[in-house]
Formats: C-alpha cells, structure tokens, sequence
C-alpha cells in the first residue's frame, strides 16, 4: 500500500499518512481500461449466445452478446449505443455494477470454465469511446409541451430525465446537494470511477438538452410536492436514502464516530487526498457495500488497522465475495459475528468493545464473550434510511411503494431508484427504474 | 520412438517436414537458420533465368485475414520469384548442401517456356549437387503475366512439355508444382504424370484479394493506391489443398504418383492428413514466416508421439491411408442414419445451437424455459451444425440408429445393409439392385 513514503503512524485521526505519489497509486482506477488490441481479445470471447442469460441478468437488460460484437467487428460506437438505448448510466455502470453478482455471474462461460466474458470491462471500452467523441448520440424529439419535475439528480433521476428529454418533454431537477450525480458523486467508491468521471458523465448526459437542474433545491424545506404537482405535468421522485441508521451504543457520541457516508462524501468531494484525516486504528460497523468502501478506502489513506465488524456470518454480508476478497486483498480484516457493546476513550474515541454472536434458533444472540480493538475512528454503516418523505406516499418497508413503472398510487406521481420498495439498492436498478417511469410518465401525458 | 525419416523419390531426409520454396528458404542464411532448427529438407525460393533478376514491389507484399486475437488465418503476397542474382543463389545452394548432405535441398525454377531457357539452367543447377527441381507452375502474380507460373499450370500440355524437356536435360527428381486456380487438379497432374515428372506437389497459392480499406477504397496489400490480387496461403486454404491431393490421389490415371502436400499446414496434425491422404511429404510456408523455424520442433515431437500412440514405426505404415476411404457423394451410405445428442451435463446452455437449427436448418432443437435445449429426434437430420457452432468440444454428438430401430423422422425401420444413391428409388438413373 504505501511503496515509497512509509505510512505516518501518528495516533488518532491525522492527514498525509502516505506520501501523494502513494495515495494517487491507491486510488487509481480498480479496473483500468483495455487497449484496444486486449478489447478485441476479450469480445472475441463473447460466444453470441441466443436468448443470452447475460441479457436476463442485466436489470436494465442491454443487448450484450449484440455490443460485444460490435466491438469485436471495430464498431466501438455502435457498441455504445447498443448499450445507451438501454441505460444511459452505461458509463458508470460499466464501473460500478457487481457484475460478478449480475451479467457476468450469468455468462455461460462462467458455467463452462469459471473466467466470464469481461462484460463490464467490455462495456467502459465502448461508452468510453462515445464519451471521447464529445458529441451526444442522441436527439430530442418534438417538444409536446408537456414539463416534469424530478426530485434528486441521482441515477434514477437522471435517468428518468434524460428519456423524458429525449421523448420532447422539457425537465426540471430538483436536487438538494450542490452538485448532480447523487451517490456517484458522492457515494461511489473514489477508485472505481476516478478522474472525476461522475461529473463529466453527467455534463454528457445533460448535453442532450431539456434538461434544467437547480441544485440546492429540497423538496420538505425549499419546495414541497403539491407545489411539484401544481407546477409541473409530472413528478419523479427518485431522492434516494438521505438518512442514516444510528447506532445505540454508549460512546457513540465520542468525536471519531462518523457516518460512513459522510466519510466516504467528504473523501469523494476532496480535491486533495493527503489533507484528508484518518484514523490510525478504524473500526467499521456493517456488512454492505458500504461498510467494504469505507474500509477500503482507509486503508488506502494510509490507516494502519482498519477492521471491518460485521455482526452476522461472512455467507449472510451484502457485499459480495468479490468485494469481501477486494477489501482482504488490501489488507482490511474482516470479523464476523461480532457486535458493538460501547466505544470508549478519553474525550475521543479509543477503542471498541465488540460482543461476540452467534445465531440460535434462527435469532441472532451475544455468546457473553468480548473483545476490545483500539479505534481512533469508528465508522457507522448499517443502512441507508428514507429521508424527509412528504404526507400522503403509501409507504412499505420503509420506503416508497411503487407498482409496475414507479407508480405511486398517487396520480401523476413517480418514484423510483433507492427511496422505492423492493429495488437493489444498485446504480443499474436505479436507472432501469427511471427509465421505465420516464415511458410510463411519457404514456400517460401523450395518451398513447 | 517413431522413425520419421522419409524416402521421397529417393530423396532422403530426417523428417517429412520441408520448407516450401518462398521467403524462409531464400539466401543461405535462412536455410542455414533451417536446418538448424531442424528442418528436414527445404525447396529453394524460384529461380529465374540468368541476367538481371526480376524487382519486386517496394511496397507492402502481404495482406493477412485474421482470427480471434490476431491470429493468422490466412496471407496473401504478391512477391515474385527470386530478386537475387542466379549465381549467388547457386553459389550459396551448394555450399549448403555440402555442409548439410543429411538434408534435402530441392531447387525450385521458373524459366520461360523454351526449350532453350530449361536447357541453359538445368545443368547449372545440377552442378550445385542439390538433391532434385521443383517446377514452379503455380505463382498466380507478376510471373503468370510474363507466361510463366500459373501461366504454364493452367495449360496442361505447357506442363507435359516442360516436364519432358527436364526429364530429358536433369537426371535427378523432377517434381511439379501445381497451381489452385485450375477448375480439375487431376488435368494437370496427369499431364505432369504423361511427361514423366518423378511427383507433384501442391498447392501452390490460390489467387486471392485479402481485402479492401474502406478509407482509401484500395484492395490490400496497396502499393501507392493500387492493389493487384495475390496468392493466398496458409491455414485457411489447408481444406482446399486437401481436396486437390486426395483427387490426385485416388485417380486412378495419376496412382503411384508420389505427391508432396503443401497448403496450410501448421501443426503436425496437418501434416498427418496430408500425409494420411498420400503425400510422403510435406512443405510449409506460412506457418513458418508467422511462428518462426522453431515450430519444427512440435512437429516433429507431435508426429513422433502420434505414431507411437497408432502403433506406426515409420511414416509409410501410415501414407496413403485415408486414400481408400475418399470416394464419390453417390456411393456414400444412405442407410447410415444419426441423431443429435446432446451431453446436457456438459451444456453450458449458450443456446447457439438452437438459433442455427431454428433459424436455418430443421427445427430440430427445442429450447425449454430454464434453457434446457433437446433434440428432436422426429425433426432431427443430423446435419452435424449444431456440433460444428456448439462452443464445447463433445458436449453434442452424433449417434447412429442401430439397425431395427425406427426412425422418429421418417417412420422407417433402419437397414442394416448398405445401400446408397445409385440404387435409390429416387435417382431417375438408378440400376435396380440385384
Ligand atoms: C457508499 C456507497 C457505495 C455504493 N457503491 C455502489 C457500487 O459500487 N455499485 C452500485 O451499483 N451501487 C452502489 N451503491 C448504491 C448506489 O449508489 C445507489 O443504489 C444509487 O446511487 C441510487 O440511485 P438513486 O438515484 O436512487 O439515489 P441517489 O444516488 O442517492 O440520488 C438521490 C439524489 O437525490 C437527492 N436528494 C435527496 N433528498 C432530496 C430532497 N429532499 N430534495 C431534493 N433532492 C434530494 C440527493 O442529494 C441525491 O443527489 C453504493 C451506495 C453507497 C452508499
Ligand atoms: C511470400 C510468399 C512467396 C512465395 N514464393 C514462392 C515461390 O517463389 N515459388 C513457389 O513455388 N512458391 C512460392 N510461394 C508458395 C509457397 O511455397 C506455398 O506453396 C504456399 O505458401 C502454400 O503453403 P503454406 O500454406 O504452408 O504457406 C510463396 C508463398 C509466399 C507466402
Ligand atoms: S452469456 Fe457470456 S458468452 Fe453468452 S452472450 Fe453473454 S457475454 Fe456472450
């Protein structure tokens, strides 16, 4: 991790751990980009199969097996739109999306020989050449006069609005942060969509026209849905999950205890690296991919443990075993079945105490065993929760209800992407959802 | 161990394994850099007439067709006949041959159709002490315009005459080199046969234009805008030189002419179906100018193994053999009847098979819900596409019907007895079967 500097074992939390050479080689892309030749290689693996299982598995169903030959018959931006028909987020899903868990898991020659058609790496090949063109594949359609209003400038959102442009509608985001992008602006782990990728694909996007956004725009404090609704032909809530779970433990309100994602936030919004503070010894609370990027990440900054706590066993975690492998590959220690009892310290965090678990009965229980790790830093990462939902949404599980394409119940009403019911919680199914809310918007204000 | 020494036209050498007359085996250093690598003998790069040598392009002189990963499928070239004067080349024939007796050095020519011209060259080369001639009759660029090549090869009776005018000035083997671009091999191997050629060999390069750059609207290779066609070798033309050596063959005009197979061959296995289909020997060419001298080796360690394996102790228990087994569509079996059958643990469910038997053959393959793919037996022909786009080596396989069985697709009882199309109650032709 840290090759030439050495890493500053100062305690506490601190900047400049590793030198600026070390940080940029950490945080360089987690898969770089083919050259053209290994692109080329890699499509002609592709067997085109029929009715391909990749297809199936994508859940915004791009026609793989039809880009990959594209490709492979040196027709990078046919590959590309192939892929944008279906997703206009391709870039950054051929970044971000577990395709270990999705389109890859599926491929047959995963089935036959264990090592899959590099889908995702295939896909950044394609849109990554789109992208360099600095042109916009696509065309707006005559305007119908008809105006939405969306709510957050996350996947979802950006997705909804860049076919409702495309289909003549003209579109106002609304978002509250300062900038577009939502989580892969600020969520997104830094080495998987480096170069401030987020920001230009969402310049890109936005190129298509129709498209306004005004950020700093909050929907319950600046604005409010009837206002929307009075305003607009349409609304499309896609705000994805603004609040956090806490974490009921004495100590808790120690300085050094943080919210992953504010961590993660602050780490993604920093224009340099070394100014960064973190903790010589990190302690991460949860089991998602949350939980994994916050830990990666400070280990990449240069702390010197980082333990991921994790209160279930390693087949029950939400990150899957490739993350689980990425984050023990670069040296986090992953602990299961354990659960925090109290955070201790003078005036700070120091240490953890952390009770030993075990299922019974299908019940998670404490053995009475525990376990104490030093922890200057301890980051909370047990799940996103819906924020500053408006009165009158039915609600499930938390979150919005929605039927078919992101319906509400509530006439002229979207939803879709994180603040919705029963998704994934992932980039890709944000966007399939904006998507297919964005046809069905276009149906109902069109009549057709 | 397998011996793999071979005796062709009394020419011998360690190994069948001889490089084709073209680049590898142009000047001295080459083949020096041959032989030791372990070639078993080399056919020198043409010849010409005495005088200032033909030019060359000074441009691009291969196209190329490639396959996944940039693998060579297919060059095409148009290079002529040597571009070096005749006495270096003769000079430097003979000190090779002299320093490597154990090799064969056969030299390739091309002269104009005269008596004169064959008379003039054939006593100097015989002076370098090389083993024996290949007439060159096949280079389909360049020297055809000039008469020569393929010029000659397409005129069977040039060839009968050529080959007579060298049996009768140069005692040792003569060996004529065909030319591809002919509609009937058998002509002009007869005609070489007639005129006492000691073999054939072939094929030479079949004319080709590899491709077309789609920006400059040129074909390739371009020489300054311009492209002419070219002679295509390699890999991809193994099944067409295949073709042309079993003619040769199993006709019965030609039998005993021994053959020299050259065409595409790449690994040993090539080799031994060139070998399997009558040649005593073989020659390469673009395996060699893709890989380099090196690939000898597995030949030759592929060869040996292979004929441990069948049992075979030298290379003539197994020339020829799958001579007898070439015959004419209408006396193949019409009673053998397969079916498809699919290995369905072995199926990683690509569907590729199902698309070519619904989209463009018979229908035959059924695709369930989660993606279990069936043959049916009463739609099945056994065409053999399925196998042939399936991705997995075995994982479908054609299986016969025993005699006795009846065939879902017709109805019929399967025969035991042979029968095939001559005596077939469709063919308006067909002599009753006694
Ligand atoms: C740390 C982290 C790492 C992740 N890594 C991956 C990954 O590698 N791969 C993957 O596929 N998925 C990943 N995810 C999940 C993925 O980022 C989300 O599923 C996706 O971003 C959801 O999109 P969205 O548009 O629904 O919501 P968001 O991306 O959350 O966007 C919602 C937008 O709405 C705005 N907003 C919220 N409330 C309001 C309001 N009241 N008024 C106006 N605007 C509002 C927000 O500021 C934000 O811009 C990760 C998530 C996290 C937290
Ligand atoms: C660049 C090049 C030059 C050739 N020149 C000659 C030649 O001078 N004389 C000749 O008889 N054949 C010539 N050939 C044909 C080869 O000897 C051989 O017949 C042909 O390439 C098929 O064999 P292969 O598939 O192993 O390459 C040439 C082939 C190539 C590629
Ligand atoms: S499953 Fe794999 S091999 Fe088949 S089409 Fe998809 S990427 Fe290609």
């Amino acid at each position: 991790m840290n090759v030439d500097g050495g890493t500053d074992r100062a305690d506490g939390i601190a900047a400049s751990r590793l030198s600026a050479a070390d940080l940029a080689r950490n945080f360089t892309d987690l898969h770089p980009p083919y050259a053209p030749h290994e692109a080329a290689v890699a499509a002609d693996r592709c067997y085109f199969c029929h009715d391909a299982p990749c297809v199936t598995a994508c859940p915004t169903e791009i026609d793989i097996p039809m880009f990959i030959r594209q490709i492979q018959t040196g027709n990078p931006l046919g590959a590309a739109q192939t892929i944008f028909d279906q997703n206009i987020l391709g870039g950054m899903c051929a970044r971000v999306c577990p395709t270990e868990t999705l389109c890859e898991q599926s491929c047959v020659r995963e089935t036959a020989e264990q090592r899959p058609v590099e889908i995702g790496r295939l896909q950044r090949f394609a849109t990554d050449a789109a992208m360099k063109t600095g042109t916009h594949p696509y065309r707006r359609a005559a305007a119908t006069g008809k105006t939405v209003a969306i709510v957050g400038a996350g996947p979802a959102g950006l997705a909804c609005a860049h076919r409702l442009a495309m289909l003549g509608h003209d579109v106002v985001i609304h978002e509250a942060r300062e900038k577009a992008g939502g989580l892969n602006e600020y969520g997104i782990a830094a080495y998987k969509a480096p170069h401030d990728f987020a920001q230009a694909e969402v310049d890109w996007l936005l190129s298509i026209g129709g498209i306004a956004i005004e950020t700093d725009s909050v929907l319950g404090r600046t604005i409010t849905l009837e206002g929307l609704q009075q305003a607009y032909d349409a609304v499309f809530l896609g705000m994805g999950l603004g609040g956090v779970n806490g974490l009921p433990v004495d100590g808790s309100d120690l300085p050094g205890v943080e919210d992953a994602v504010d961590f993660i936030a602050a780490l993604r919004q920093a224009k340099d690296l070394s100014a960064l503070a973190v903790g010589r010894n990190v302690v991460v609370i949860g089991g998602g991919m949350t939980a994994i990027d916050a830990a990666v990440q400070s280990k990449l900054l240069g702390a010197e443990t980082v333990t991921l706590a994790y209160r279930r066993s390693r087949a029950d975690m939400g990150a899957s075993p490739f993350e689980q492998d990425l984050a023990a590959s670069k040296g986090v220690h992953l602990m299961f079945n354990v659960q925090p009892l109290a955070i201790r310290g003078n005036g700070r965090a120091q240490e953890i105490v952390l009770a030993r678990t075990e299922t019974r009965d299908g019940r998670l229980a404490a053995t009475g065993e525990t376990v104490t790790l030093a922890a200057d830093q301890v980051f909370r990462a047990i799940g996103q929760t819906l924020a500053g939902l408006p009165d009158g949404l039915k609600v499930e599980a938390g979150k919005i209800a929605v039927t078919g394409p992101g319906r509400t119940g509530i006439a002229g009403i979207w939803a879709g992407g994180d603040c919705t019911a029963g998704g994934e919680d992932l980039t890709v199914t944000s966007v399939a959802q904006g998507r297919d809310a964005a046809m069905d918007i276009h149906a109902t204000l069109t009549g057709r | 161990m397998a011996d793999l020494t071979t005796d062709f036209l009394g020419i011998r050498s360690p190994n069948p394994f001889w490089l084709a007359s073209a680049p590898p085996t142009d000047k001295e250093y080459n083949v020096r850099r041959a032989f030791e690598a372990g070639w078993g003998g080399v056919v020198w790069k043409t010849l010409g007439e005495a005088g200032p040598p033909v030019v060359n392009v000074n441009g691009p002189r291969y196209g190329v067709i490639h396959g996944a990963d940039r693998r060579v499928l297919g060059i095409n070239n148009i290079e002529l006949i040597t571009d070096r004067p005749l006495e270096t080349n003769l000079e430097e024939i003979a000190r090779v041959k002299a320093d490597y007796p154990d090799r064969a050095i056969v030299v390739s020519l091309m002269v104009p159709c005269e008596e004169e011209a064959w008379k003039a060259i054939l006593p100097r080369v015989a002076e370098t002490g090389a083993d024996g001639i290949e007439l060159n009759f096949g280079c389909p660029h360049g020297m055809s315009e000039r008469g020569m090549g393929a010029a000659v090869g397409q005129v069977p009776e040039y060839i009968e005459m050529v080959t007579r005018w060298c049996k009768q000035y140069y005692d040792k083997p003569v060996i004529v080199k065909l030319t591809p671009n002919i509609t009937d091999i058998r002509h002009p191997a007869r005609a070489a046969h007639a005129g006492g050629a000691d073999a054939v060999s072939l094929i030479n390069t079949v004319s080709s234009i590899t491709s077309v750059n789609l920006d400059t609207f040129s074909p390739e290779p371009s020489i300054d805008g311009k492209g002419s066609h070219g002679g295509y070798c390699g890999p991809a033309v193994k099944p067409i030189a295949l073709n042309m050596v079993a003619e040769i063959a199993r006709d019965p005009r030609t039998a005993g002419l021994p053959i020299s197979g050259i065409g595409g061959v790449t690994t040993w296995r090539d080799a031994a179906e060139f070998m399997a289909l009558g040649c005593g020997n073989v020659q390469i060419c673009t395996a060699a100018m893709t890989y380099g001298f090196r690939i000898v080796q597995e030949m030759i360690d592929g060869l040996s193994r292979w004929m441990d394996s069948k049992g075979f102790e030298k290379t003539t228990d197994f020339i020829g053999r799958a001579v007898s087994n070439v015959t004419d569509w209408q006396y193949l079996n019409l009673n053998y009847i397969a079916k498809a059958r699919i290995d369905q643990e072995a199926c990683i469910k690509c569907g590729r098979c199902y698309a070519a038997c619904e989209d463009t053959s018979h229908q035959a393959i059924s695709m369930s819900a989660d993606r279990v793919f069936e043959v049916k037996d009463d739609e099945c022909v056994a065409c053999n596409l399925c196998i042939d786009v399936c991705p997995v080596e075995n994982c479908i396989t054609m299986e016969r019907l025993a005699p006795g069985t009846v065939d879902p697709r017709t109805g019929t009882v399967v025969e035991s007895d042979y029968a095939n199309w001559t005596t077939h109650p469709n063919n308006p032709a067909a002599t009753a079967a006694e």
